[in-house]
Parts: C-alpha cells; structure tokens; sequence
C-alpha cells in the first residue's frame, strides 16, 4: 500500500511539474510577446515597451526566463498582475473562497441530486421515465452555460424581478446586519449560478451512476440479497450502492475540468466575484500572468483532485491496492 | 472494435433507434440549412435599415425577427451554422488524426516512447481545455479563421490519443498483428494498414463527440470575442451582441441558443448510438 501511494504521489508531482513546463510554452508559442500587443491598445513609445520588456524580463533568453518563472512558482510566487500592479497569489487568494463556496454548491447538488436521480434512472430502466430522465440531463449538457445563466438572469431577475442577477451581496444591505440575514443574501444570489452550473454538469453524474448501477444490479451478491428476502429499498442501499459508488468517485478528472469551464461563463455572467470572472477578465486585458496563475492553480487541483479520488479509491477497495 | 459492417449498414442500424434517428433528422437539416440556405436569404451582415428595422420581432419578413443592426436573425443562424459546421468538422478532423498518430505510435512502439507521450498527455489533460485555448488566443486581436481551426485542432487529441493507444495495446498480440510482423512487415505498415483500421470504430464515436464539445468550446470562445471574428456570423457572438436587449427582444439570443443546443445534443445522442452500434458490449 504504502509503496502504491509513494508511486502515485510521485506520478502526481512529474504531472504538475510537466503541466507548469506546457504552461508556460504553451503561452510563448502564440506569436509575439504579452507586450508586442500595447503598442497598438496605447501608443507607447517603442522605448518604453523595451523598458517594460526589461522590467517583465521578456527580454531575456527564453530557457531563463523558463527557470525564473518555474523557480518563483516553487516558492509560491506567480509573478505580478499587469491589470491589478498586484501579485497574482494574493488575487487568487482574494477570489478562491467565491469560487470554493459556489463550486463546492455545485459538487454537492450534482452528488446528491445526480447520485439519486442516476439511481431512479438504473432501477426503472427501459421505462418512460428513464428516457425522459435522459433526454432532459443531455440537454442540459448540450447547452452553453452562459447562455443558459443569461436567460436565467433575464427571467428570473429582470422580468420577475425574484433574484438578484449579479454579484454576492447586496451593496444596499448594512455589513453590520444580523449574520442569518447576509447569509441568506448570499444564498439568493447563489441560486441561478448554481442552477446553471448544475444544469450543464449533472448529466456526467447521473450517467456514470446508472451505467455503474446497472452493471452491478445482475451480480450474483444482489440475486442472494434478493433471495434472502430483504426489501428492495435495502438491496439498493446497502449492496448496490456500495459498489456502484466506485466509478463515480473516479470522475474527478472529468467534472474537474468541466466545472473549471463552466465556472469561467458562469461568473462572468453573474459578475460572481470568484476566479472564473478573473481569468475571463484577464483575457480581455490580457493579462498573462494572472491567467497563467489561475490556468496553473486549476490544472494543480485537477491533478489532486485526481491523486485524491485515487487514494479514496483503494482505501475502499482492495483490490485496486494488491492488483 | 472495428466496423465490421459497412457503413450504409451501420447507418441502418442507427436508423431503427428512434433517438439516433430524431439526432441523424436534426443533424440532416441543420447540414441541409448550413450548405444551401444562404443562397435563399438575406446577406447576415447587411444592416438594411438600423433606425427602422431594428429589434423586429419574428414575423413574415424575417421569420426570427431582427437584432440592434436590423441584421436578418434567420441569416445569421443559418450563417453561424455553415462556419460552427465547418470549424468543428475540420478541428476535429486535425486532432482526430493527430490523436490516432500518437496512439499508435505510443501503443505499438512501447517502452522509453510510449512512457514520455502519456506522460505528456497525462499533463495535458489536466489542464482544462477552454485554459489552454485561453492563453493561446488571447494574443491575438482577430485571429484568422484558419489558425483558430488550427489551434481547436490541435488541444483536442489528448484523449483520442489515450483511446487509440488501448485499443493497439489490445490487438497487437492478436493473430493478424503476429501474423504481418512474421512475414516480415515493417513497423509502419503494421500500424497504418493493420492496427488503425482496427480502430475506426471507437475513432468514429470520438470524432462524433468530439465535434460536440467543438461547437459548445467555439460558442464560448466566441461569447468572450476570441473565436470567430466579426463580421462573420458566429453563434457565439450573436448571444454576445444580444445581452443588452435580452429582455426586450428575446428572439436575438434564443434563436443562436437554440441552434447550439440542437446541434450539440443531436451530436451527442448520434455519438452515444455509435458507441453502442460499433461496441455492442456497451449497450
């Protein structure tokens, strides 16, 4: 076990160290420089794009400029704003709790809600119910989420006027207010983010969990609970589910990235003030340090999202450890 | 797998599913509309009269109304599905193909090459796509259309690849695999002329689900101003233009909406139904 996990945990650190080296190429292979750009957007002099060229150490040999920046990262440093003139950690640092509270939501709902529904699903399958199920979380998946939170927006807090549409707080509402109150301001201006977000992300969910459910559900271990006479409601629980759990787990690597997405539309859409409207931000100032901050932290925590699942994984099941 | 049947079969196949059916129906007319509408409507870029004939609702003029430049919403869809089409059909053909080369090569190669590739695809695959594409386009200020192909392209192979290294690492101890390396076969004929045609059919179902998640990522690029540049009617871009008059004139936004949702899941479903079709385990 402990010499699978060393393995694992060594995987994990060459993934991040390989996807920081794409990273950073990945951005020196578009033509010019972050640089070459301001020119044109605000007539600066030639001289003084050297000067800043310097100052960014754009004009140093690329390799160099490699190690300077993979050695700031070591030590936590991701380098500085160009929009903000601040350091891109402490931005992060700034917009993470948002973008936790709001996907952790949205994690929450898709496990719960995703895990019951994929199992109504597995247990009727073949019935009306299951294909409307299916046809109704595809199309869910198949709409682009900041199209979705717009209409959202404009119905339910433009023309009925039920929901706030933007932000996180209402700037009307004193901060020095009872805590029950804030938090239930919050908590409506979550409401059609997370429904969004939800919307286009279920579907992964309830898929895996009724494939997962509906390969366990003939295996001999069911027909003998079956057999001894326990209800139903009890095989589900306590014999399918355990082992239907496991594929769902392992989706980490794949609603990760897609919740990573769908966040970038998702807040830009209701100016959520968390990392997605960050990075969708700095794309239009282009500012490539505070993408590249927040492209790294995100591949950082799919890959530990990954490392973790892993671990989850063959804790519950042995055979993964001894195979 | 591979397609053992030929392809008017397999299409007969997906026929007597009436999902896949309603999906090859949608995916037919929207094809149908994208090649041979245009001729037949106004140009989507022509603002005939912006003062009179803007934000018309959807009427006997122009059946989907018109938006803030008195553009024809019609045309506009009908353009923004001949470019949507046509961008994600050929990206997904580059990353298609680039995937299957690295996959074979990864899989029947083995060892010191096959271990630097999927690691490198390992740390590909972290790194959410939309980022990637962020940081690739966000230099540019109109990017041209062919280097955005080039570029959706080219960050779509790296589970393709992963797919078409299982699947060589499946068959390249089977019969007709020995039997070829034993007649003294050279490398690159065992993989191209034995090993891919083994893999069209889970290539296929990649393929198919890879141009949904093309046109969903485009529409998206699009949205922020980094995908298809206008004047070119993109899907994408009219959802953009059309946030400010969302409430007022409804038609402007949920038409180009609609169109990706039809495209998309009728994409998704056909991909579903070929899996199952060329891989009848998983159905």
């Amino acid at each position: 076990m402990s010499r699978w996990l060393l393995g694992r945990l060594l995987q994990a650190v060459v993934t991040l160290v390989l996807v920081a080296v794409l990273l950073f190429f990945l951005m020196r292979l578009a033509p010019g420089d972050p640089l070459s750009r301001l020119g044109a957007d605000q007539q600066m002099s030639a001289l003084e794009i050297e000067r800043l060229r310097e100052r960014y150490g754009l004009d140093q040999p690329i390799l160099r400029q490699f190690f300077v920046w993979a050695g700031g990262v070591a030590r936590g440093d991701l380098g500085v704003s160009i929009e903000y003139a601040r350091p891109v950690t402490s931005l992060i640092a700034e917009r993470l709790p948002a973008t936790l509270l709001l996907g952790g939501i949205v994690l929450l709902v898709n496990f719960t809600l995703g895990l019951w529904l994929g199992s109504v699903q597995a247990v009727r399958h073949g019935t009306a119910a299951d294909r409307w199920l299916t046809a109704v979380s595809l199309a869910g998946y198949a709409m682009p989420s900041f199209w979705l939170g717009l209409v959202l927006a404009a119905l339910v807090a433009v023309h009925w006027r039920l929901l706030p549409a933007a932000g996180m707080h209402n700037p009307l509402l004193p901060p020095d207010a009872p805590v029950w109150r804030l938090a239930l301001d919050v908590g409506a201006h979550l409401v059609l983010p997370v429904l969004t977000l939800v919307t286009v992300s279920i579907a992964s969910v309830i898929r895996y969990q009724r494939r997962a459910l509906l390969e366990v559900l003939p295996l001999p271990y069911i027909v003998a609970a079956r057999a001894k006479g326990l209800p139903e409601s009890l095989v589900l629980r306590r014999h399918a589910w355990r082992n239907a759990l496991f594929p769902v787990l392992t989706l980490a690597g794949l609603w990760l990235p897609i919740l990573a997405t769908g966040s970038v539309f998702v807040e830009a859409v209701f100016a959520w003030p968390g990392l997605g409207s960050l990075a969708a931000g700095a794309v239009g100032s282009r500012d490539y340090p505070l993408l590249m901050g927040t492209a790294l932290l995100v591949s950082a925590l799919v890959v530990l999202g990954g490392l973790l699942t892993d671990v989850a994984y063959a804790v519950l099941d042995p055979r993964i450890r001894w195979a | 797998m591979g397609l053992t049947e030929l392809p008017g079969s397999l299409i007969a196949g997906l026929w007597r599913q009436p999902s896949a059916r309603a999906a090859l129906v949608t995916l037919g007319i929207i094809t149908a509309m994208a090649i041979a509408g245009p001729p037949f409507l106004p140009d989507p870029a022509a603002q005939p009269d912006v003062v009179g004939q803007a934000l018309l609702p959807p009427g006997a003029g122009h059946p989907f109304g018109t938006d803030q430049l008195s553009r024809d919403v019609l045309a506009r869809v009908v353009g923004g599905a001949r470019i949507s089409l046509a961008v994600a059909g050929l990206a997904v053909l580059v990353s298609v193909t680039i995937g299957a080369g690295v996959g074979l090569v990864a899989g029947y190669l083995g060892g010191a090459v096959d271990a630097a590739l999927m690691r490198l695809v390992e740390a590909a695959l972290a790194i959410p796509r939309l980022f990637i594409l962020l940081l690739l386009l966000a230099v540019w200020d109109h990017i041209p259309l062919a280097a955005l192909i080039l570029i959706l392209g080219t960050t779509g192979w790296f589970g393709t690849s992963r797919l078409v290294r299982g699947e060589v690492l499946r068959l390249r101890h089977e019969a007709f695999v020995t039997g070829a390396e034993a007649l003294g076969a050279r490398r690159a004929r065992v993989m191209f002329r034995h090993l891919l045609p083994n893999t069209t059919g889970p290539l296929l179902v990649a393929a198919t689900l890879g141009v949904g998640d093309v046109i969903l990522l485009e529409a998206g690029l699009s949205f922020l101003g980094l995908g298809i540049q206008p004047p070119r009617p993109s899907w994408g871009g009219m959802i953009f233009d059309a946030k400010a008059v969302l409430v007022t004139a409804p038609w402007t936004s949920i038409f180009p909406g609609l169109a990706i949702l039809a495209t998309v899941l009728a994409v998704n479903v056909l991909g579903d139904a070929l899996s199952g079709a060329v891989d009848p385990r998983k159905s």
